[in-house]
């Protein structure tokens, strides 16, 4: 691709710092909480292709949970909050202390919890990316699906559909004690954001 | 019938031809699955549809299997290539929901509907008929085409399977 193809180590290094740093804020407030600590995965920076990234969350039919905000603002991207569903029952029962209703299915108001969770972690990594960067990104209401990850995804990839077949994911892992609670954050920054948030950041955008 | 049955894969923004066994592409979302089938040379052919019309790519090298308008000319190029008689295929397709609800939605939100319609165009343009289709809600959607058969699958997560 190539809006990626000159993109030196340096430059996936600032992004990778930029996911670390909205990561870490949104691991804080999951942390805040539940009331108790939770790990992060340094975050990965890659460039993927479409393929490639539905792999990541265990294949293109792989259940999973999603929180999805558009982002807006200077640099405009879309922003995914993935939990399986075992993820996404442990996540409930213990910040909402919901005695759950058991079903195959999460309930309306679990849903909806859910949903608000999703919320605010992605509101507290969107502002310190925001920060951090000194650009405007504000996040509209959340919208929760559950379905299969590559319908999911795929809706996150339109902006980079019209340009080539590959997109920059900054990926993140949450995890509580043994494992129980593994979220993903996906940002997928819309092309034409890159360049802004490098010269953000004072890195030159010259496609060297 | 053969037990081990070949898997023809097909990806995002991909399409593929086969004459035995099935042709898959998984995670349908807002992309369209669209078949072609040729039921006397028992030919399949699929595209994995991602986005409406080429018109709007910015990229150099065009994925032609991405816009419903560049993969269904493509697709029917291939499958008369494997020996299709051109006045029998038929086509279905699936796919096309809108995964996210949102009010006041942009353009870019209603990409499912919008990819149906081009489709349906480049269908009609080509003179190939639609016999079949499940398109639309918000859900997303796996689909085979049995190239024996030309029957096609579809599954999925809140609506089960169903047979088209």
């Amino acid at each position: 691709m190539e809006l990626f193809k000159n993109f030196k180590d340096f430059k996936m290094d600032v992004l990778k710092e930029v996911g670390n740093i909205g990561a870490g804020n949104a691991a804080t407030a999951l942390s805040q909480l539940l009331g108790k600590p939770i790990d992060m995965a340094v975050p990965k920076v890659q460039l993927l292709n479409f393929e490639e990234i539905t792999e990541k969350v265990g294949g293109a039919e792989e259940l999973v949970y999603a929180v999805f905000l558009r982002v807006e603002g200077d640099a405009p991207g879309n922003l995914f909050f993935i939990l399986t569903p075992e993820a996404a029952v442990n996540l409930l029962s213990r910040v909402a202390g919901i005695e759950l209703s058991g079903g195959e299915e999460l309930s309306e108001m679990e849903l909806s919890a859910l949903n608000e969770i999703g919320n605010i972690l992605a509101g507290s990594y969107l502002s310190s990316l925001a920060d951090f960067t000194s650009l405007t990104m504000y996040p509209t209401v959340p919208a929760l699906a559950m379905d299969m990850a590559g319908a999911i995804l795929g809706y996150g990839l339109l902006q980079f559909g019209q340009m080539g077949d590959d997109a920059l994911l900054i990926d993140t892992t949450f995890l509580e004690g043994q494992n129980e609670i593994e979220g993903q954050f996906f940002l997928i920054p819309d092309p034409e954001s890159f360049p802004k948030i490098f010269k953000s950041l004072g890195v030159p955008f010259d496609n060297d | 019938m053969i037990d081990e049955q070949t898997i023809i894969k097909v990806g995002m923004a991909d399409l593929n031809v086969g004459s035995q066994g099935l042709i898959r592409t998984t995670g349908l979302g807002s992309c369209v699955g669209l078949t072609l089938y040729d039921p006397g040379k028992k030919l399949a052919g699929m595209a994995h549809v991602m986005l409406p019309s080429s018109e709007i790519a910015r990229e150099g090298q065009l994925n032609i299997a991405k816009f419903a308008d560049t993969a269904v000319p493509e697709l029917l190029n291939r499958l008369l290539a494997l020996g299709a008689v051109r006045s029998r295929i038929v086509a279905k397709m699936a796919g096309g929901s809108q995964m996210f609800a949102f009010a006041g939605g942009s353009d870019t939100m209603r990409i499912g509907p919008r990819n149906v319609e081009s489709c349906k165009l480049a269908l009609e343009a080509l003179n190939i008929p639609l016999i079949a289709e499940d398109t639309g809600g918000n859900y997303g959607r796996t689909i085979e085409i049995a190239c024996s058969t030309g029957v096609l699958y579809i599954r999925s997560v809140q609506k089960g399977a169903k047979e088209l």
